[in-house]
């Protein structure tokens, strides 16, 4: 219990003291950049939830595609208000990766990658095939968002506003997703991961659990698609292709997967570390591809690792392992 | 009225015959021994029997009913719980969350309830820790509850094996060499706790190499060789048949211990 309300504070503060005052204190772009930089946060927590069943789900990416298509869809040629197509590409994505998520559910390692790698890369081609009503490679305009009809008191086209606007479905978000790790269903996840055949034994239906995972995961891939495609108000099928998910796996080695935070860690640093080494733009890739090299050779359990290496005990430092909490 | 029968139960690898028709068949309340030489099919039978290999040939009976094919937790369900030859635990765990995810069939709220912490989950997740508490308790474990399981000595890691088996609430335990790697003391004390679960009315099916072991607690052994069965009786009388000797060469020995 005592971790717990740890975690709670060190999020607050970290909300409260940094997250807000931020937009005022930065210039021009680096709103924008702040912005990506919490959907791609959304991104990389999102994609833990089904690390924790033990796949790596090459078609993350394109999910949250799907939830960026989606919403261009919706408030584009239906004209749908942001409240709603916001949840309703979310679930678009989510019964999307339900859908993949059926004959994926009994494929493991080697296998797992393939196939969800080929079903993302055939949501792509879907995109660029048919350009009634996806718009081929061209992609679709997304128009800024309308939170209510009618009323516009605030321009969420500017980015101070849409920085407040992705701020709060983050949090939202991240709530969610704290929530879901640390309750029964979070645990049976790493239990899966653990060790699948222990759980099968125990009466785990791991498929069914695995599928759940892969179905919530895309969910909030496509809520991150939605920020995603509102702020950059074009979206092409080329910006959800390999290099992307390439990212997101350095984003999550580098940060480390068994812990809520690893991940939000991961894309924290590396995209500002991108950000600091922006006049060499060339050179990031290669020094994204030695960050993981290294990581995977000095830091194998990837920064969230590092309190335990430095002798830190687990559990003294606000390390969240599975909980049974707050009774 | 035997609780567990196989009925010509074989399983084949490409044109390797692990197991042929095996017939078995398992009285309620009986402590059975499977032995055998390595790479005769033990391990082969248990998973098939738990639904973690489809056979190819034959039918496993569970109370008369045929539950072949069926896929692992489905057959946990009915009652089937098995230990696995490694130590199989979830390592990172806790000895007390190990317990608690194995209790995993009394869970009756919904996922929604669990999301949600409803009170209803939350007075069931009390429930299922102080059934976990007890069960620890009973396998003699519960001062280490707080421990990684990970990181315990080997002889708790089989104590917290058979404690995460018998979280299914089983009517038979499928032992995969229980006191593998274990010294003499261990040997013993373990086999006294297998020998306490028929009190509870739990069947024991276990396969062992340690004989010893096998010889002091089994009321029946059956012994397979090459995938066939080669004998089946009394521990004495599987001891003294030629055909087990020719098998365990040079263990004979230890049958008379």
């Amino acid at each position: 219990m005592a971790r717990n309300s740890t975690n709670k504070l060190v999020g607050f503060i970290i909300l409260t003291a940094v997250m807000i005052p931020l937009p005022f204190v930065v210039s021009g772009y680096k709103v924008d950049f702040l912005t990506m930089l919490m959907v791609n946060v959304i991104l990389a927590v999102s994609f833990r939830v089904i690390t924790t069943t033990g796949g790596w789900s090459l078609a993350h990416v394109p999910m949250m595609g799907a939830g960026s298509y989606a919403t261009a869809l919706m408030s584009g040629n239906l004209g749908i208000p942001f409240w709603f197509s916001m949840p309703l590409a979310g679930l678009v994505a989510g019964l999307i990766g339900f859908g993949i998520s059926y004959p994926l559910r009994r494929t493991e390692g080697f296998a797992f990658f393939v196939a969800s790698f080929a079903a993302g890369e055939a949501l792509r081609l879907c995109w660029i095939r048919f350009k009634v009503p996806f718009g081929g490679h061209q992609g679709l305009v997304v128009p800024p968002p309308k939170l209510i009809p009618g009323v516009q008191w605030l321009d969420f086209s500017e980015a101070i506003p849409y920085y407040f606007l992705t701020l709060l479905v983050t949090v939202f978000c991240l709530m969610i997703m704290y929530r879901l790790d640390g309750c029964r269903i979070g645990s049976t996840f790493k239990a899966i991961q653990s060790e699948e055949n222990l759980a099968k034994s125990m009466g785990i239906n791991t498929a069914r659990y695995k599928m759940l995972a892969l179905a919530i995961g895309s969910f909030f891939a496509g809520i991150a698609g939605v920020l995603l495609a509102h702020r950059l108000w074009a979206i092409e099928p080329a910006q959800f292709g390999f290099s992307t998910t390439l990212y997101l796996l350095v984003w999550v080695v580098f940060g480390g997967t068994s812990t809520f935070y690893g991940p939000i860690v991961g894309v924290v640093v590396l995209s500002i570390i991108g950000e600091l080494l922006r006049p060499l733009a060339d050179w990031v890739p290669m020094v994204y591809g030695i960050i993981i090299i290294m990581t995977l050779i000095f830091l194998p359990g990837g920064l969230e690792s590092l309190p335990s290496r430095m002798g830190i005990p687990k559990g003294r430092f606000w390390k969240i392992r599975i909980t049974y909490e707050n009774r | 009225m035997s609780i567990l029968e196989l009925a010509g139960l074989g399983k084949n690898f490409g044109q390797n015959v692990a197991v042929n028709e095996i017939d078995i068949s398992i009285d309620e309340g009986e402590i059975r021994g499977l032995i055998g030489p390595n790479g005769s099919g033990k391990t082969t039978i248990f998973n098939m029997i738990t639904g973690f290999l489809k056979p190819s040939r034959g039918r496993v009976l569970w109370q008369g009913k045929d539950i072949t094919g069926l896929l692992p937790h489905a057959i946990a369900k009915l009652g089937l719980a098995r230990t696995f030859q490694l130590t199989t635990l979830f390592r990172d765990m806790t000895v007390l969350e190990n317990v608690i995810m194995a209790h995993h069939l009394h869970i009756r709220t919904t996922l929604w309830q669990q999301f949600l912490k409803s009170t209803e989950s939350r007075q069931e997740e009390e429930e299922v820790q102080g059934m976990s508490l007890v069960l620890l308790e009973r396998m003699g474990i519960a001062d280490r509850k707080d421990e990684i399981a990970g990181e315990l000595p080997h002889g708790y890691q089989v104590a917290l094996r058979i404690a995460n088996a018998l979280a299914t609430n089983p009517k038979i335990i499928l032992l995969d060499e229980p006191v593998g790697g274990m010294n003499p003391v261990e040997t013993d004390e373990t086999m006294e706790r297998i020998k306490s679960l028929r009190n509870q009315g739990i069947t024991v099916f276990l396969v062992e190499h340690d004989m010893r072991a096998v010889m002091s607690t089994c009321d029946k052994i059956t012994c397979i060789n090459f995938g066939n069965k080669i004998a089946e009786g009394s521990p004495q009388m599987v001891c003294s048949q030629p055909d087990v000797i020719e098998a365990y060469l040079g263990e004979e020995v230890s049958c008379s211990l």
